[in-house]
């Protein structure tokens, strides 16, 4: 999200703070001042004050005509920040704005909900007791996104690190090319490949899967040769965020500084043992809210989901397992959008949308509290009371 | 420990573009060397062929022998990677690794050797930080991050990183340019200190600094902006500051350059 006041560029990085580097000069010199010449300074200091009276009044006897200083601000200044400010606003207004038609159509339903909104599997909205709860649909979108990043991640800082520190630079552009094609593919595809080509494919992996772990209810197998589950979805998901995670964490490895990477080198690291102690502590909160983002999309995405899950039948017992069909958030809004006819009904959607909402938002809230807070570079330089305390005794050492 | 380096007819390219030309040196070990010399005229760019790191920088190559104590530093099978575990170097900014703790930073290396041993890595910590002149500041504070350190400090942190792999050479470019000069006096007092167990070669841009640390001084030039950088003159430091053989050097360390 942008800043709450949506004038600053939402890009930029919350602390202002200079490069590290640059801030151990400026306490050495101050450490260091005591020492110093300081009573020189000070010399310099009171000769200056002794000018500047004599000069003041030299300003204030001289005479002439009036310069033109004013007035303050220009049109196209005014203008320009006229400009900015409203569409930052507007911004924050449509968002407020979207917000409040899902509250206003989302409440009257759930008024009248019979049934525990939060914690019932049940979906019969509509009629004189209408009765739905999103547990179900919370539970398949939030394995299908996590599973998705599980496989994503690993496999995008792969690709990231494999662009920026192995692959010859002819190789990495093509590569990285190619892992942002994968973007632009529109999820209606996904969705088609994913079920017509990819889903076969995988039938080996699920039932390999479900033969070793099958005890456990997570894997375990429904009868049937159903491929349109969960976890084929969550595969194409896993595809779908690979582009994003590995731009964002390509560009952060990118900009490991030479100076951690060589200090590693110096110390006869390899490659390998210079990326880990390097490049990627550097990296590790860019990859951490990379993954987020992926995981926003992996949360909201409708049409490939909606392709590939097989709706389970409406009296079948409810299935944990993720080589079982089911319904996201998304995917069973879209699936019924036919059916909005009464405002209960469409009320009873419109609060499941609203849920996926706010944990969307909350996923992308920690990213940004993640990013916030340890920046690119991992932990910030903390500059503590002992370590003043110490710089000052090197001070005195010295 | 301490190791002779002789160089001969070394040639340093960048792509098509050649840095240094035709340097030859003798550096002798447990003795401080000093290279100096106006910008661009490939003093670091030569430090950094003595420990292969040169080779980081994509197009980078070199022609001719650097021998170490008769082993060629680029021989066919010589691992670069092996070659920076006996030739360390410390750099212009102070480069601790920002995420580890203070013990960690020195410790590194040693890991990296596959020590872990905790007793030997906490002894050999001990041992670096007090060869650095770091022990007595930090010994408080081991677990804290290196970065929390003051500019000077940091900068002895990364030699007690060098230093606690037991290399036989230490490089070091423009180690206090970033420093103020309290910081870097005690970074010289530390190179006079450590010159009775390793070779020192250091870069610096400070002719007193120089005149002050080295035994020997080399004197490194270039014809003209784009042409290669050469050795000029190489002598004991006090020859080369008081009576130099070479107009150019003469010029360059009484402030007429150029």
């Amino acid at each position: 999200m942008s800043s709450p006041d949506g004038t600053a560029p939402p890009d930029r990085p919350a602390d202002g703070t200079p490069a590290p580097q640059a801030e151990p000069q400026i306490e050495d010199l101050v450490v260091g001042e005591p020492a110093g010449p300081a009573p020189h300074f000070e010399g310099l200091a009171a000769a200056h004050a002794d000018d500047q009276p004599t000069q003041a009044a030299a300003a204030a006897t001289a005479t002439g005509p009036k310069l033109e200083l004013g007035p303050v601000g220009h049109l196209g200044d005014r203008l320009f920040a006229g400009l900015a400010r409203g569409s930052g606003g507007l911004v924050v207004a449509i968002v407020a704005f979207v917000g409040v038609f899902l509250l206003a159509l989302a409440i009257p339903a759930l008024a009248d909900n019979q049934s525990s909104f939060l914690f019932s599997r049940v979906w019969e909205p509509g009629g004189e007791e209408p009765r739905f709860g999103i547990a179900a649909l919370f539970y398949t979108t939030v394995v299908s996104s996590i599973i998705a990043m599980v496989i994503a991640v690993p496999i995008a800082v792969g690709v990231a690190l494999f662009t920026t520190y192995y692959a010859p630079k002819r190789l990495a552009a093509p590569v990285a090319h190619a892992i942002d094609l994968l973007a632009a593919v529109p999820s209606i595809i996904y969705g088609l490949w994913g079920i017509l080509f990819f889903a076969p494919i995988l039938r080996p992996v699920i039932d390999g899967v479900s033969g070793a772990l099958g005890w456990l209810p997570v894997f375990e197998k429904p009868t049937g040769d159903n491929v349109g589950v969960v976890f084929t979805a969550s595969v194409v998901l896993a595809i779908m965020i690979l582009p994003v995670v590995t731009a964002i964490s390509r560009e952060i490895f990118a900009q490991t500084p030479i100076a951690h990477r060589e200090g590693a080198l110096a110390l006869g690291a390899t490659r390998w043992e210079m990326i880990r102690i390097s490049v990627l502590p550097y990296g590790r909160s860019g990859v951490v809210s990379a993954s987020m983002l992926g995981l926003g999309r992996a949360l909201g995405e409708t049409v490939a989901v909606l392709i590939i899950l097989s709706v389970p039948n409406g009296n079948d017992p409810w299935n944990s397992s993720i080589f079982a069909g089911g319904e996201t958030f998304a995917s069973k809004i879209a699936n019924n959008a036919a059916e909005f006819d009464s405002p209960e009904k469409t009320g009873a959607y419109i609060a499941a949308g609203l849920v996926l909402f706010v944990v969307t938002f909350l996923v992308n809230s920690a990213a940004r509290l993640i990013v916030a807070r340890s920046g690119p570079g991992g932990k910030r330089p903390r500059r503590n009371r002992s370590a003043g305390g110490a710089a000052a005794k090197e001070g005195a050492v010295a | 420990m301490a190791k002779r380096i002789e160089v001969g007819g070394l040639n340093v390219y960048y792509g098509d573009f050649k840095a240094v030309e035709d340097v030859s040196m003798t550096i002798e070990p447990r003795s401080v060397t000093a290279f100096i010399g106006p910008s661009g005229c490939g003093k670091s760019t030569y430090l950094r062929t003595l420990n292969r790191m040169h080779e980081v920088i994509p197009g980078a190559r070199v022609e001719g022998k650097v021998m170490l104590d008769q082993q060629d530093l680029y021989a066919t099978g010589v691992d670069p990677v092996a070659v920076r575990r006996v030739v360390g170097m410390v750099f212009q900014r102070p480069n601790p690794f920002p995420t580890m703790s203070i013990f960690d930073n020195v410790a590194s290396g040693l890991k990296l050797n596959g020590v872990k041993d905790r007793k030997k890595l906490t002894a050999v910590v001990e041992q670096s930080l007090q060869a650095a002149n770091l022990w007595n500041e930090v010994k408080d504070r081991l677990d804290k991050p290196g970065a929390g350190l003051s500019g000077g400090q940091q900068q002895r942190l990364c030699i007690a990183r060098a230093i606690a792999v037991e290399p036989e050479v230490i490089l070091m470019d423009e180690p206090c340019s970033a420093l103020d000069p309290i910081s870097t006096l005690a970074i010289e007092d530390l190179i006079e200190k450590l010159k009775d167990r390793f070779t020192v070669v250091i870069v610096t841009h400070n002719m007193q600094q120089a005149a002050r640390v080295s035994d020997q001084t080399a004197f490194f030039n270039l014809a003209a902006t784009g042409k290669p950088g050469r050795l000029i003159e190489m002598g004991p430091t006090k020859q080369i500051f008081s009576n130099p053989n070479e107009k150019a050097t003469e010029d360059y360390i009484t402030g007429r350059f150029g």
